[in-house]
């Protein structure tokens, strides 16, 4: 039986002031989130956070190992280390506070309305608001949610103790998902519409685990069930229709932004990214963004947190020059 | 076998200083079928010792029946927690709050003490309008990292209106319940044996479903 204990988010964090008109403030407390708290906050800017989810997605990786300087280590840890710093510097940050909405007035200011709570205002916003899994899109995908369907294996991975299920997806989060499963699950099948396309390091770990087969270049077309999932329907590349009994069935095909809060408000890409400059900056002046949310390639730990610390850097530009 | 090595027994004893009230920590088992019964009184033990405001009450679900049925307890271990007048409060961890779950059994405490933050207006109002009993389920696995949250957020909803109760469900040890509900994601919420859904949703989500009940 282990504890894991995070200090960082139980800890309570000193309030917001809706009386203080801040320089910063912060939508998301992932790793863009903290580190353009902690380089904010460096320049003796006044900061305040927003977030939904200590950590953001961090929390449900299993073990990171490409973050510089740190070998291994759980993704709960590594939040528990950025939260630890940043809480240090004794920013505020509103918990379980789901921003609604981002405005930007005449004068100039922005005012940020979170679920329930009153009204903050800033000079600036950094949204790290980040993105969450994208879905198959599929017949019985969203009928059987939870009832089956999944998308967190750390989290309902315990739950197919001794089952079959499939992993959609051949990117590094279907594989890493693909190995934490084996070791509770009775048999993984990993179904992919290509080619793997995770690193060679991690799909090596793979192909020596016994319970673990690949299926590639074949499409999951139906998701299907009674009470719960019993099977998914697929095509391969000849288009002809296998059906593959399972229990479960985990969705790792990639990621969506978060932008809700950015739609109308400033510009996306095609595949509804916030664009973003060199600086950060997006097409509203005063609004930065970073991380997942972005239209940056590559959606990493290291390159969020690093493309934080350049929003808040610009922010910081920004409210040199109002003055 | 201790659960706590120094450094979680430290940041914990610094955790509880922000307590303001006493709670009582009840404890219900039972002897012979139950596998985490002793487990999770040591555990309990090992978390009274952290704080004078915290007390330790270890009951029986047979023995103690007339308080079991007071809080409604059905299964074991579970863990009540009571306020400074040892009342009850609407507040249930089913199953031993270790791996994640540690993250919302101490907040908890923290709140049943009556050091937690409030809700946010917005929701106070909303709530005012709940008169009907509202029985919340959240049902985890201890290895969620988000499912503390959605604890959290049930038990901040009973803590506010007598009418909620709240409990944590952990998924593994209580099986047959969770089959009956079909959990195989979590957190799960199901509300009066009826409204559900999936994942840490935001307040308002739960508010919303609660208020289904009050029709
Ligand atoms: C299973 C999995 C494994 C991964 N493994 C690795 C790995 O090994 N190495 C690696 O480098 N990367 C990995 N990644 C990718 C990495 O986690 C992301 O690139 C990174 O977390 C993005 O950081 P972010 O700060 O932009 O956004 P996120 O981490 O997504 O955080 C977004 C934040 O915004 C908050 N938020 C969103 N909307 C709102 C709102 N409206 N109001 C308030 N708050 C809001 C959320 O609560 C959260 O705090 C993995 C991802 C997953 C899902």
């Amino acid at each position: 039986m282990n504890l894991n204990f995070d200090f960082g988010s139980v800890k309570k964090s000193p309030a917001l002031d809706e009386n203080i008109l801040y320089d910063v403030l912060i939508i998301g407390t992932g790793p863009a989130g903290l580190n353009a708290a902690l380089y904010a906050k460096r320049k003796g800017l006044s900061v305040g956070m927003f977030t939904s989810k200590m950590g953001g997605q961090v929390v449900d990786t299993s073990i990171v190992e490409n973050y510089l300087g740190i070998q291994q280590v759980t993704g709960e840890q590594l939040v528990e280390q950025f939260v630890a710093h940043v809480n240090a510097l004794k920013i505020p940050i509103l918990k379980d506070a789901e921003v609604l909405k981002i405005k930007k007035d005449e004068d100039g200011l922005f005012k940020i309305q979170a679920s329930g709570f009153k009204i903050y205002r800033s000079k600036t916003v950094i949204m790290t608001t980040g993105s969450k899994p994208r879905k198959l899109g599929v017949k019985g995908e969203d009928t059987y949610l939870g009832r089956g369907v999944a998308y967190c294996a750390i989290c309902d991975g315990p739950l197919f103790e001794d089952r079959n299920v499939i992993v959609a997806g051949g990117g590094n989060s279907a594989i890493e998902a693909a190995i934490d499963l084996s070791k509770v699950a009775k048999h993984v099948q990993v179904v992919h519409r290509s080619q793997l396309r995770a690193d060679q390091i991690i799909v090596d770990k793979l192909k020596n685990i016994q319970n673990i087969d690949i299926l590639l270049e074949t499409k999951i077309v139906e998701v299907k069930g009674d009470q719960l999932v019993n099977g998914i329907i697929a095509e391969d590349k000849s288009g002809k229709t296998i059906e593959i009994p399972t229990d479960g069935v985990f969705v790792e095909i990639g990621y969506l932004p978060n932008n809700a809060l950015a739609k109308g408000l400033v510009e996306l890409n095609d595949h509804g990214e916030v664009k973003v400059n060199l600086r950060a900056e997006t097409s509203l002046p005063g609004l930065f963004a970073a991380g997942d949310v972005t239209d940056v390639p590559y959606k990493q730990i290291v390159i969020s947190a690093g493309d934080g610390a350049k929003a808040a850097l610009s922010a910081n530009d920004y409210i040199n020059k109002m003055k | 076998m201790k659960l706590l090595n120094d450094d979680l027994r430290n940041q914990l004893k610094e955790v509880f200083q922000d307590m303001k009230d006493d709670v009582t920590i009840a404890v219900f088992t039972k002897s012979g079928t139950c596998n985490t019964c002793t487990e999770t009184i040591s555990f309990m033990e090992e978390i009274e010792t952290l704080s004078d405001k915290i007390h330790l009450k270890k009951l029986d679900i047979e023995n103690d029946a007339e308080l079991a049925k007071a809080y409604d307890v059905q299964m074991v271990p579970s863990i009540v927690l009571l306020n400074k007048d040892e009342a009850y409060v609407g507040i249930k961890f089913n199953g031993i709050p270790a791996g994640h779950e540690i993250n919302s059994f101490i907040p908890g405490i923290l709140e049943v003490s009556g050091s937690g933050e409030q809700l946010p207006e917005g929701f106070l109002k909303q709530l005012e309008t709940v008169k009907k009993p509202v029985n919340i389920k959240v049902f985890v696995t201890l290895s969620c990292p988000h499912c503390p949250g959605a604890v959290q957020k049930a038990h901040k909803l009973a803590l506010e209106n007598e009418f909620i109760n709240a409990e944590m469900i952990e998924a593994q040890t209580f099986d047959e319940i969770s089959n009956k509900f079909n959990v195989s994601s979590v957190p799960k919420i199901v509300i009066n044996d009826q409204y559900e859904f999936v994942g840490n949703q935001p307040l308002e989500v739960f508010v919303e479903e609660i208020q289904k009940t009050q029709a």
